[in-house]
């Protein structure tokens, strides 16, 4: 037995308490009596047991009293009710508040052991169940957040902070930068994570159709609505709401928005009936909403109530230090998704991911990796299995002159200093590329 | 070989080869002497006319009481159909790391469930009846091993799955807890 099974068996008859002791101490059991369901209780106060097995008819308060009291203090209390005078109605009452099951005294030796051996694989299926839901949990917490920069230390520990409150919460930054992971994050460490999180992409919606996706519609309400459909915040009840791209929503919908938010009440498209829901609001953006207010473009008062916590995600280029560990991260969900033997990447790509700019953020190197697994040999990825040369701002260049120096030096190297495909490439005439050879004194690599 | 027995109360008629077999087989399994003795209580006090069956919860306290000092531990004997409070029969009980323990040849029978007799198969349930009563005074609890003496029995049938010795668990804790 991995855990000691703990019982605590509630009868005023002496007998009944010393032979069910001796029965379940034989089994290996943690056994405690109590006489009567007051002491039962005190007990319980300061003992947790596994199995309460209580007889229903006692003098003072009955079991089917205490049963409910255990009820009320511990929803999910294993509660087994024996009594003596089986009735089917007083069955019924105790299986409707909560008893496990019920059995009448004397009960076969059989049975006592299957209701026991029933009852213990409950607890340990509950105790299976928790675990996994927790490694489960943490899964998507690991997986979430890549990165050890003080940037994104900062914001781990602002999604901690801000987890276990029921705040509004906007996380700001630029695209790709993981927003919606920080959301999911918040909601995962969250009280409300046993609850759905539901993510709604306000900019990909019109109005008409953003506000049957968020309040829901009755049939018939609008051509092509041919069955009741739940909005999303009916489906976040006791969950997390997410709105990505919360500045695109037009001033309609951020009147309506808000009495949603204060309320937590609201009436879907076509319908009559008002719908109340518990959720918690996260949203995103990538614009700056203050400066929105201040044009007149975004309610004042809706931005109060949604930015009561705000998170800021730094772009990529400001957490380089997590580039190794985010391409090690991606490397193994590509290679383990695609079925492929884990690779690894060469010292010189490395560093020229390092170097980048990554204006797509970790969107862009995340599509970078995925596509060099696809192309590559399969071994080693290499700067060769980079697009790197198709974007266009990297770090290095200080000043448009560097970059034009860097990226012409890119496109020639790529074309083997071959003068029409490159300038082909860069869609300039020979001349105008010779011009800009000469100018930045431009050689190939085994010439300098 | 611990030299403090084991002893053996026979309370009602028993075959005398019956309970020299299974004497020997609790000295092959404790590694002890085995002494028999015959006791003589008045059943009628323990039967419960309602329930047509004797109180076992106080025929263990009485084999208890009636243990002898230098017995190390006690085991009663009966062939009458046990009860307790709670539960519609027993085949024995016992104190866990107490003294003594009973144990019931009645419901051991072939016969009780209308097959015919076989004294060969009622002495070996007899005997792993003994023994898994005295490990449970021996400090053993109920073993999860399908064949170990020591696995909880409801039914006859489920007393002949298993064997008669203790697993090695079961030895091992023994011999860590000699009591």
């Amino acid at each position: 037995m991995a855990k000691k099974i703990s019982i605590l068996i509630v009868d005023d008859e002496e007998s009944v308490r010393e032979s069910l002791y001796s029965w379940f101490i034989e089994d290996g059991y943690r056994v405690e009596c109590a006489e009567n369901a007051k002491k039962a209780l005190t007990i319980l106060e300061s003992d947790q047991f596994d199995i309460v097995l209580a007889d229903i008819k006692m003098p003072g308060m009955d079991g089917l009293e205490m049963l409910r009291r255990i009820k009320a203090h511990k929803q999910d209390s294993i509660v087994i009710v024996m009594t003596a005078f089986a009735t089917v109605d007083t069955a019924v009452k105790a299986l409707k508040d909560g008893a496990y099951d019920y059995v009448t005294k004397p009960f076969d030796p059989d049975d006592l052991t299957h209701l026991i051996r029933n009852a213990t694989m409950q607890i340990s299926l509950s105790e299976e169940n928790e675990s996994l839901k927790s490694k489960v949990v943490s899964l998507e917490h690991v997986e979430d957040l890549i990165g050890t920069s003080d940037a994104m230390k900062h914001v781990l520990k602002e999604v901690e902070s801000v987890a276990q409150t029921n705040s509004s919460v906007i996380i700001t930054g630029e695209s790709g930068t993981g927003k919606e992971l920080v959301a999911r994050a918040i909601h995962a460490n969250s009280p409300r994570k046993f609850f759905p999180f539901v993510s709604v992409h306000c900019g990909a919606l019109t109005e008409s159709l953003l506000e049957s996706e968020l309040f829901g519609h009755e049939k018939g309400a609008f051509t092509g609505a041919m069955y009741n459909r739940k909005g999303r915040f009916e489906m976040a009840d006791s969950g997390s709401i997410f709105l990505d791209e919360i500045a695109t929503i037009s001033t309609k919908m951020q009147v309506e928005l808000l009495r949603v938010l204060e309320t937590k009440s609201f009436i879907r498209v076509g319908g009559n009936k008002e719908i109340t829901s518990d959720f918690r609001v996260i949203c995103a953006t990538n614009k700056d909403l203050k400066s929105m207010v201040e044009s007149g473009l975004f309610r004042e008062d809706l931005f109060y109530r949604l930015n009561v916590v705000n998170i800021h995600i730094p772009p990529l280029r400001n957490r380089k230090a997590d580039i190794p560990l985010l391409v090690d991260y991606f490397i193994k969900k590509y290679c383990l998704s695609m079925n492929r033997q884990q690779v690894s990447i060469d010292q010189g790509a490395l560093k020229r991911l390092q170097d980048f700019n990554f204006p797509g953020n970790i969107r862009e190197l995340e599509n970078m990796i995925e596509r060099a697994i696809v192309i590559g040999d399969g071994k080693k990825i290499g700067l060769k299995d980079l697009p790197l040369e198709k974007s266009v701002v990297s770090s290095s260049a200080e000043s448009l002159d560097d970059f034009e120096k860097t990226f012409i030096m890119q496109i020639l190297t790529k074309y083997n200093w071959n003068i029409s495909r490159t300038a082909k490439a860069l869609q300039v005439d020979r001349v105008t590329l010779y011009n800009k050879i000469k100018k930045y004194d431009l050689k190939p690599a085994d010439q300098q | 070989m611990n030299l403090q027995p084991v002893t053996l109360i026979s309370f009602g008629y028993f075959e005398k080869d019956f309970l020299e077999q299974t004497a020997e087989a609790v000295r092959h399994e404790f590694n002890c002497p085995v002494n028999l003795r015959e006791g003589h209580i008045d059943l009628s006090d323990y039967y419960d006319p309602a329930r047509r069956q004797y109180n076992g919860n106080l025929l263990l306290k009485q084999v208890d009481s009636m243990s002898l000092p230098d017995s190390r531990k006690t085991l009663g004997l009966f062939n009458v159909d046990l009860f307790i409070p709670i539960l519609t029969f027993i085949f024995g009980q016992a104190f866990l790391n107490g003294r003594c323990g009973i144990a019931s040849l009645y419901r051991l029978s072939n016969e009780r469930y209308g097959m015919a007799n076989d004294d060969k198969l009622m002495l070996e349930r007899l005997k792993k009846e003994v023994i898994h009563e005295l490990g449970h005074t021996f400090g053993l609890i109920h073993c999860l091993d399908s064949a170990c003496v020591m696995r909880s029995s409801t039914y006859v049938e489920e007393i002949d799955q298993k064997n008669i010795h203790l697993c090695s668990d079961c030895r091992n804790q023994l011999a860590g807890n000699p009591a």
